[in-house]
């Protein structure tokens, strides 16, 4: 049923689309209909699957990067309380600088190959991930906490067994942002240089005007990002049985009290 | 079971004094029921008891007649049932054996399971505590403490957010299950503190200054319609009403 409905609002959506070509009557350099967009996208088939390959693989890398670097900063700042006050200034500060003002440097550090994208990527989602990991780990529930030390709980098992299931909700939105947020980053570092890749392959279309195979290549990019964002949303419903928060809350009405 | 004395117990919270010099005792194998109005300081008196004082500037001298310390023999069980949603209903009854030791044994599991059909949730084991009523979760947190099984019960208002139907039962079943434990109830119903208490004592004023003790007489649990519960229950809510706030 909901990807009848996904499918209704993609054919919508083109709806729209095509209807302002034809209604801008923009010329197909400016602005290709839908349908242009989709032959581009069935005869380059083989040159998009390379790009968008390295692409994925760079957003895939720098997510878990990003994750791991995010989950280990929080769990640092929760376990060191004296570190802290040192700590949270750096992160808010590194937070303030504009990752894509980076790239540049990153580019001259790590190179044009993969690895300045999977760092742009990592960079873009360390803060997010960072600050949703600490808050959810910082605001565990007092009672909770209380009642672990009446049980005799040490500080391993207070972290481990309390606070970190009972962030793990607040750890899926920071992943949900995550993986929203990492194809900027790859996409970014490769516009600022590189040979391969979907951003890569847009700027090329673009400088030889062939705007249709551009679109084609943003299309399949779009398709990847939405894609990971449910796949890790799927992913975070397993892990989290007992969390009926989900999307789209359709599914509550299948929750029973007894 | 050890009894408790408390001696000039003193307390303060964001500056502001609730008690000092207050002493009170515990009769080994019985329950002493403390009533009083909300912010009087009986959960805190409570809380000094279980050492979970942070955040209070809290200072008390406190004997056991067996000249043990009481800490790791004090089991603690309050209002919210503070049941964890990620682990189910038998999880959750062993959560003092899985912090402490990561995995509970196997005759630990057969007591979670033994205590589950106690408090009569017999089949619900693999259930998250999502899907339990109100009064199936505070009967999973009974038998969570009575896991624990320390001769020493700390109870802050344990039924107080239960109907009236479902908190009598409750009450019933772990005036049953806590028969020959020391055990400390902080409640604001009179009736409660009536049907379960061998001993039931008022804390009030400020700073708050406990009453002498009221022993009703017969076995717990008392009869709702008992006359004598009745009586001291009429009694009880004229004190408390009366009583400055």
């Amino acid at each position: 049923m909901s990807v009848l409905r996904g499918l209704g609002v993609a054919a919508g959506l083109c709806a729209i689309w095509q209807l302002l070509v034809w209604v801008t009557a923009a010329p197909k350099f400016i602005l290709p209909g839908p349908l242009l967009v989709l032959d581009a996208l069935g005869s380059n088939s083989g040159l998009l699957l390379e790009h968008a390959g390295v692409t994925l693989a760079e957003i895939l890398l720098g997510l878990l990067f990003g994750v791991l670097l995010g989950l280990g900063s929080a769990l640092t700042l929760i376990w060191f309380r004296r570190l802290r006050p040192w700590l949270l200034p750096v992160l808010v500060v590194s937070q303030s600088i504009p990752v894509f003002a980076l790239a540049p440097v990153l580019m001259l550090w790590l190179g044009y190959g993969m690895a300045s994208k999977v760092a742009m990527a990592t960079l873009i989602i360390y803060f997010p991930v960072t600050a949703a990991c600490y808050d959810g780990l910082r605001h565990t529930s007092s009672g909770w906490l209380e009642l672990a030390r009446t049980l005799g709980a040490d500080r391993r098992s207070l972290l481990l067994q309390i606070r970190l299931p009972a962030a793990l909700p607040a750890l899926g939105s920071g992943l949900r942002v995550a993986a929203s947020v990492a194809p900027i980053g790859a996409v970014v570092g490769e516009w600022v240089g590189s040979s391969t890749g979907l951003g890569y392959l847009m700027l090329h279309a673009n400088a030889r005007m062939q705007v249709d195979l551009m679109f084609a290549a943003l299309l399949v990019l779009a398709v990847m990002a939405v894609g990971l964002y449910f796949l890790i949303d799927r992913l975070l419903k397993r892990l989290m049985p007992w969390q009926p928060e989900t999307l789209f809350d359709n599914d509550n009405d299948k929750e029973s009290l007894a | 079971m050890p009894a408790v004395c408390i001696r000039n117990a003193s307390l303060a919270w964001q500056g502001r004094s609730l008690f000092s010099d207050l002493d009170l005792d515990l009769p080994a194998g019985q329950w002493t029921c403390l009533l009083g109005q909300s912010g009087v300081g009986k959960s805190s008196l409570l809380r000094l008891l279980a050492g979970l004082t942070e955040g209070m500037q809290a200072r008390a001298r406190i004997e056991t007649d067996d000249g043990r310390p009481l800490t790791g023999r004090i089991a603690w069980m309050a209002q919210q049932d503070l049941l964890l949603p990620w682990l189910c209903v038998l999880d959750n009854v062993l959560l003092g054996p899985r912090l402490r030791q990561g995995r509970p044994a196997c005759e630990q599991r057969e007591q979670a399971r033994y205590l589950l059909s106690q408090v009569g949730l017999s089949g619900l084991e693999a259930r998250f505590p999502a899907a339990l009523s109100g009064g199936q979760r505070q009967r999973v947190a009974l038998a969570r403490m009575l896991m624990e099984d320390k001769p020493l019960v700390l109870m802050d208002e344990p039924f107080s957010a239960l109907d009236a139907v479902t908190r009598l039962r409750l009450q019933d079943l772990a005036a049953h299950l806590l028969a020959d434990r020391t055990v400390l109830l902080i409640t604001h119903d009179p009736l409660e503190a009536l049907r379960l208490g061998h001993r039931v004592l008022v804390l009030q004023g400020h700073p708050a200054r406990l009453t002498d003790p009221i022993v009703p007489a017969g076995a717990t649990p008392r009869a709702v319609d008992q006359p004598q519960v009745l009586a001291l229950q009429g009694q009880l809510l004229r004190q408390l009403t009366e009583a400055p706030a």
